[in-house]
């Protein structure tokens, strides 16, 4: 499985990328390949604000619905909405082309509770 | 429900397994205070003919619109039902079948509802519909549940004050277990007053208008979308269908949810129904529609397969998250629904709702051409319905009606004292000259 080292993780499988205060939010390699074949994402709306847990979508699959939760607080300022159409980009490219959403986080400390990638890889063992 | 009365014999047999000497025994857990009031008065016991002349007795003192003279409205209307409705309804292999389990194995219930959702779409010009709800009211309830699931953190809908009231009962009792309240738009002068919608629906999940509103106006909803696009609310109409043929349809007036009572579409009028609940939406809102929706695909063979779509989510996988619990649909009245619209086809039902439009400006014309009674609302413009200023109460009016054979039209006064001299009176196309006439000759006789 692929865990890129740059990335944080939560145990549910999102992966959040971190670029000043913007975070960038997306399953991982593990959680898609779980899923199987992604038909449909429910995206948020860009100024949807969040707080740390609340989900932000949804993953229709073909066997399976999963929520989108967010790790961190804030609020949305982009939507993947390339997912729309091709939601299968989540299945070919998690870590890129299927990214999720962006969020301008309002508190950064919760960064503290993400995984690293070694931690993430132990709990997908 | 069948109804088999124990033997005294079988009485015993059950009481002695149960190990207890009486019935009251077994019923001793019930507080006696409830037990001491309760008496069962029945008749003496009737032979089959006598019930059955006891019941036709009851039933004639029903008052239909056969044998009386109707101006009924204020949501169910008296349109003509071609018989055939009637006839096709009835055969057994649509009249017996419920919803099965299994919905693709019945293919000829699916492909039904499938045409029924495509003609709705065109009647209000929207992208999608459901395969029906309750009625009106619940569609509407309905509507409000979907927004505040739509739109994040809201918890208020607000209402135009001239939706029908018994909608209204309704929307309230379904928002009671929710997180929301009620807010209401004031009035101007028989409509609805749009102004600072911007600021009145910040932090509102949706706006619910019905047009014509309940006093028969044609509420300004042209430009009403753009006066909230700041807000995520969502716009919800509620509109008259055989109204949709001529005036501006849901999808024309931008609406996000369009909903109505489908009565007028081939259904007779009945208290407490079944009545049949229409209910669009845009595309973008599909998921989060309630109810069921039939899509058409293809099966193996390339051949024309129907099956419920979008609906295992909510209703079987996720059902915390459902924002409707409605997995059912009226099946029956959206079959006549779907006939009738067939039999109309889109001229018909354009040529129905002009009919009603010019019935009910002659009869208007007429009776406030009689002295002493005059349009409550003058210059606003109405389709089928419309409410009459009245010299005498309109109770008063709708009680003579009655001896008479006619139904005047509805009392407002019952809803608010300030309408007691409101009667508002609904005209569709089966009203002849000869019926206008008789309304406004007996009308006349009120004139001071």
């Amino acid at each position: 499985m692929n865990v890129p080292q740059d990335l944080k993780y939560t145990k549910n499988h999102e992966w959040v990328k971190v670029d000043g205060d913007i975070a960038t939010l997306g399953i991982t390699d593990h959680a898609q390949s779980e899923l199987g074949d992604i038909v449909f994402v429910e995206l948020p709306e860009e100024g949807d604000e969040f707080d740390a847990g609340d989900a932000i979508g949804t993953i229709e699959a073909v066997k399976t619905v999963a929520d989108m939760n967010t790790p961190v607080s804030g609020e949305v300022t982009q939507v993947n909405e390339d997912l729309e159409d091709s939601s299968e980009l989540m299945n070919k490219d998690p870590y890129g082309d299927g990214w999720i959403a962006k969020l301008k986080m309002s508190d950064d400390s919760e960064l503290d509770d993400l995984l690293s990638a070694e931690e993430y890889k132990e709990t997908i063992g | 429900m069948r109804y088999i009365p124990n033997t005294s014999e079988a009485e015993k047999k059950i009481l002695k397994k149960l190990g207890l000497e009486s019935f009251s025994e077994l019923i001793s857990n019930i507080p006696e205070k409830f037990l001491k009031d309760f008496k069962i008065d029945l008749p003496e016991k009737l032979s089959e003919n006598e019930v059955t002349t006891l019941l036709m007795e009851i039933a004639a003192k029903n008052k239909n619109t056969a044998d009386n003279l109707s101006f009924l409205g204020g949501g169910s209307y008296d349109h003509f039902i071609p018989s055939v409705v009637n006839f096709l309804i009835s055969r057994s292999e649509i009249y017996t079948a419920y919803t099965p389990y299994q919905p693709e194995v019945s293919q000829g219930t699916l492909q039904q509802i499938y045409e029924f959702q495509s003609m709705i779409c065109e009647l209000f010009g929207m992208e999608v519909s459901n395969a029906s709800m309750y009625d009106g009211a619940t569609a509407i309830a309905e509507a409000a549940i979907m927004a505040l699931g739509k739109v994040r953190k809201a918890n208020k809908i607000v209402v135009s004050p001239l939706i029908k009231p018994e909608y209204l009962d309704v929307l309230e009792a379904y928002l009671d277990k929710h997180d929301a309240e009620i807010e209401f738009l004031p009035e101007n002068n028989g409509i609805t007053d749009f102004s600072n919608l911007e600021e009145k629906l910040q932090d509102a999940a949706g706006l619910i208008v019905q047009s014509p509103n309940f006093l028969g106006n044609i509420e300004e909803l042209t430009g009403v979308k753009d006066k909230f696009s700041k807000s995520k609310a969502l716009f919800i109409v509620s509109s008259d269908p055989i109204g949709n043929a001529i005036l501006k349809t849901p999808g024309e007036l931008d609406a996000d949810i369009g909903v109505a009572e489908g009565q007028a579409l081939g259904i007779p009028q009945a208290y407490g129904g079944p009545y049949l609940g229409l209910f669009t939406a845009t595309e973008k809102l599909i998921r989060k529609m309630p109810g069921r929706i039939v899509g058409k695909t293809e099966d193996i063979e390339g051949k024309d397969a129907y099956a419920l779509i979008l609906q295992t989510r909510e209703q079987h996988i996720r059902r915390e998250k459902a924002t409707s619990n409605i997995c059912t649909n009226q099946g029956l009245m959206a079959t006549a629904a779907t006939i009738y619209m067939s039999l109309m086809g889109k001229e018909g039902i354009k040529k129905v709702a002009t009919l009603c439009l010019n019935n009910a400006h002659e009869l208007a014309g007429k009776i406030t051409a009689l002295n002493d009674f005059e349009m409550a609302y003058s210059n606003r413009p109405f389709f089928k319905e419309f409410v009459i200023k009245t010299p005498v109460s309109a109770r008063a009016i709708v009680e003579e009606g009655k001896k008479q054979k006619i139904f005047p039209g509805l009392d407002l006064g019952k809803y608010k004292d300030e309408w007691k001299n409101h009667l508002l009176i609904a005209v569709t196309e089966k009203r002849s000259q000869v019926d206008l006439d008789k309304l406004v000759n007996f009308l006349s006789g009120f004139s001071k």
